[in-house]
């Protein structure tokens, strides 16, 4: 409906989407305006789960922080991991194992498939399609699997360390992951046939939503939603990090601008994801896991320092402020997800709310990341 | 037609109808569950009774055993009100249902005018079940059930009107009879002399799932929007007589397409075939689950359309077709029967 | 883009900066603009930074440009950097409580092609917190304006909705101040 159509029709009614609702995935509350199904304004309010991580930072040393890594967006935690310990390696000069960098890669890479996964069916799942929801969970739980049984934790990791992973990975973990993926290739197809052609399911996303390249540009936002609108960014390749630039693979990229476009791109990344790990355990080196010299204080030199990663849904910067003590004077983290969300008021007016919802699906919202 | 008022007769057949739609509404609830555990590979209910086959019975204890809540501000009355107004009319409406040649509990002559009477107050009781309960979701969903339902009873009569041209009845068991005989008389089919059968039969269909709000067009309910839709407010039996309401509706669906476009209580095989030829309730039963199952895997396989595609489908699409469709059916009628 | 134009903008925009803010300055020289190489360690604590650029070692401080500038000039520079085509990254607080400042930090980025960071920061007082908001140039600030404003107190002027964003709407303090013992 256009905005004047909208104007003139003075009947509107407030409507409370959360902090407890099924479409939000999470304690995020919108505060719609609404004409009939029309969306008016929507105003997501947040910090319902804030727990003022950044304050944290500030009173625990830096190996103590280690942990906050794993809590901030529970889907992909272990690029926040890496994000975290790659800054502090940078500021204190340690340098990292090459088979610890391949490790390092792998299980980040696995826990970005794992995210998608998740993410494909959520978000079917709020376009009321139940079914795949339960299929992505079971290739998921084979990528929790491998991952328990390197890191110990099945959701909220803490695997690796300044100067490389808390331990080795052992042969069954690289052939178990190759089984996977193989497994996972020859699924592919079907959530393909089963979904993304699924007559329904186009009708609902292609067109809805578009987020203009300029859009995103203004608000910021980055990974899958800037890539969906036709911008070919991505960290691992325009600032590249561990091994990656040692690695080949393909940014997907889709111009469309609509749900569509930000699916399509998700579904992509898993089979490039796929791609990087095989290269990676093809390549991987035999040596240690962990670098010799790494002091048990880290003091790093006055000054501050920033560090991005390309976590699963965007760009995870990290500035971290040190005045030479053992614990940051300042931790800033730049979450992607905070970003994102912030251009649903604009992108989300004078939608259906149905639309609205599919929007904020292919967003794929993390609460406690937003929040932090 | 007897009009003599037979109590017992009455009797047994209230109770049988009553029996019928709560144990369809109960064990179908039961099928879907494990249904579409089936097909998301997970087991569903296993542990009340073998194959969970007890868990509607506790299903429905649990239900009853609840609190009725009555939230602050509703409309005590209609809120009350509403749960029966979905359960009532559909067991009403199984009163005219002919099982059988003789099974039918009152063999009306207006029997389908009389289903889509009773069937129009469905919309009713999710228009004040959503109203009364007071709460912003509810108001949402029960304003897109009645538009909903709405759009969809035009084409649905229309269809039912082409049927009514083609078999010159309204009773439905006449209607069953004009289709007797194996498959290739029914109406579903062009063999039947209707070369439009199956179209007519697939906007049926189309329909029948849209009146008894399923998915893919459970916009009502829609659960990732409208939390639970009209009925986010009810707890304990008050949800349970939507919920029976719900399935008893699909139960009716079914059973009506059957009739209608199915041949009824008649074998799709020949009668010179013994036993597997034979007529009877058992074959309107197959063909009433089998339809009923195709329900439910539809349910478990496709994502929700938005009202407006939903809308459109109805007015731009089923509307205008199911108009040229009766034109066509008056004019081979005409000409050719 | 042009990264070259974006560098000599900044800088005449920093330099423009220098007489304006001559509260903090004790003893250092004028500009140290310009400077290459090795990131010059401007030791935090002890002496605050003068207002210029610096291009500093991208593989050490993760940015390639570091600018500092007067309070009245964050909105200038947001200009300078977005008509560059760059993206805004995040806006963040520091708290210097020995200077008796708050620092107020802008990341900005380019996701159109090669990487080029700039950080843009200035120093207000503590206890006059207040910096012109730059969301009319990236809406996308409103909400970093915002989560600093209930990390630091900081009074973003003219921005269209001051309110607490993460922290409850009804909380009185500011955590990420040094002084914040708790609550």
């Amino acid at each position: 409906m256009s905005s004047q159509a909208l104007s003139q029709n003075k009947e509107r009614f407030e409507l409370n989407l959360g902090p407890q609702h099924p479409a939000t995935h999470g304690v995020l509350r919108v505060k719609l305006l609404m004409d009939g199904e029309y969306i008016v304004n929507a105003e997501p309010v947040l910090g319902y789960i804030h727990r003022m991580h950044e304050l944290m930072g500030e009173n625990r040393t830096w190996a103590q922080y280690l942990p906050n890594m794993g809590r901030l967006d529970y889907l992909s935690a272990l690029s926040y991991n890496l994000g975290y310990v790659e800054l502090v390696e940078k500021m204190a000069g340690i340098e990292v194992p090459e088979r610890a960098e391949y490790i390092r890669v792998i299980t980040t890479e696995l826990n970005r498939i794992s995210s998608h996964l998740l993410w494909f069916g959520a978000f079917v799942l709020d376009l009321g399609g139940f079914t795949p929801l339960l299929y992505a969970f079971d290739d998921r739980e084979q990528i929790l699997d491998l991952l328990e049984a390197v890191t110990g934790a099945r959701l909220t990791y803490c695997y690796f360390r300044f100067g490389g992973c808390y331990n080795d990975v052992e042969d069954n973990f690289l052939s178990g992951t190759l089984a996977f993926i193989k497994r996972l290739r020859s699924r592919m197809p079907m959530y393909h046939n089963l979904v993304t052609k699924n007559v329904i399911l186009m009708q609902r996303l292609e067109g809805v939503g578009p987020i203009s390249a300029e859009m995103c540009r203004k608000y910021g936002a980055t990974g899958p939603v800037l890539r969906g609108s036709g911008v070919n960014y991505d960290v691992r390749k325009n600032e590249p990090y561990s091994i990656y630039p040692e690695i080949d693979f393909d940014v997907p990229v889709y111009h469309e601008c609509d749900s569509m476009a930000r699916y399509n791109v998700r579904m992509d990344e898993i089979d490039q994801c796929m791609r990087i790990i095989e290269q990676a355990i093809a390549k991987i080196p035999e040596g240690p896991v962990m670098a010799e010299k790494v002091p048990k204080m880290i003091k790093p030199e006055p000054g501050d320092y920033y560090h991005t990663v390309e976590a699963a849904r965007g760009s995870f910067g990290i500035r971290a402020v040190s005045d030479g003590k053992n614990q940051a004077y300042r931790m800033k983290l730049r979450s992607p997800t905070f970003s994102n969300l912030s251009l649903y008021q604009e992108a989300s007016k004078g939608m259906l709310l149905a639309d609205a919802l599919a929007l904020m699906g292919s967003l794929d919202l993390v609460i406690p990341e937003i929040d932090r | 037609m007897d009009l003599g008022i037979n109590v017992v007769e009455m009797v047994i057949y209230l109770v049988g109808i009553i029996a019928f739609a709560a144990g369809n509404a109960a064990y179908l609830v039961w099928v879907e569950r494990k249904g579409a555990a089936h097909i998301q590979r997970r087991t569903g209910p296993k542990e009340v009774g073998p194959f969970g086959l007890l868990q509607p019975l506790a299903d429905g204890a649990k239900l009853m055993s609840k609190q009725i809540i009555f939230p602050d501000g509703v409309d005590k009355p209609l809120f009350m009100l509403a749960p029966l107004l979905a359960m009532v009319p559909a067991i009403m409406i199984f009163v005219t249902i002919p099982f059988s040649e003789t099974l039918v509990a009152r063999d009306i002559n207006i029997g389908l005018l009389m289903i889509f009477a009773f069937a129009s107050v469905n919309i009713l009781a999710l228009l004040i079940g959503g109203w009364a309960s007071r709460n912003k979701y509810a108001v949402i969903s029960a304003a897109r059930a009645v538009s909903q339902n709405v759009a969809y009873e035009i084409p649905m009569l229309v269809i039912t009107i082409t049927i009514v041209l083609i078999t010159g009845s309204m009773n439905l068991r006449e209607i069953v009879a004009s289709q007797a005989g194996p498959f290739w008389h029914w109406n579903i089919l062009p063999t039947n002399g209707n070369f439009l059968g199956p179209i007519t039969f697939i906007m049926f269909f189309i329909c029948s799932l849209a009146e008894t709000n399923r998915a893919p067009f459970d916009l009502g309910e829609a659960e990732s929007e409208l939390i639970a839709g009209f009925h986010t407010e009810y707890s304990s039996m008050g949800f349970g007589l939507f919920f029976m309401g719900e399935y008893a509706n699909i139960v009716i669906g079914a059973a009506l397409t059957t009739i209608l476009f199915l041949g009824g209580w008649y074998s799709p095989f020949p009668e010179t075939i013994p036993y597997l030829g034979t007529a009877g309730a058992w074959w309107f039963l197959v063909k009433m689950y089998l339809l009923i199952w195709t329900v439910v895997l539809i349910r478990w396989t496709y994502p929700r359309v938005t009202l407006w595609s939903l809308l459109n489908l109805s007015w731009k699409i089923l509307i205008p077709f199911s108009l040229l469709n009766l034109l066509a059916s008056a004019g081979l009628v005409k000409f050719l029967g | 883009m042009n990264k070259l134009n974006v560098i000599d903008e900044l800088k005449a925009l920093a330099a423009e900066g220098m007489p304006a803010a001559p509260e903090v300055a004790p003893v250092a020289p004028p500009a140290p603009e310009g400077e290459e190489g090795a990131a010059p360690k401007k030791a935090a604590p002890p002496a605050p930074r003068k207002n210029g650029l610096l291009e500093v070692v991208y593989a050490v401080k993760g940015v390639h440009v570091d600018v500092q500038v007067a309070v009245d000039q964050v909105v200038r520079a947001a200009q300078i950097i977005d008509g560059a085509g760059m993206t805004l990254e995040a806006i963040t607080g520091v708290d210097w409580i020995t200077d008796k400042e708050l620092e107020v930090v802008y990341d900005y980025s380019f996701t159109g092609g090669e990487c080029f960071r700039v950080v843009v920061r200035t120093r207000i007082p503590r206890d006059q917190p207040n910096i012109p908001t730059i969301s009319k140039v990236f809406p996308g600030a409103n909400w970093h304006e915002r989560e600093t404003f209930d990390f630091f107190g900081i009074n973003f002027e003219g921005h269209p909705q001051l309110e607490y964003l993460l922290l409850p709407e009804d909380c009185d303090f500011h955590p990420l101040l040094k002084d914040f013992k708790g609550c």
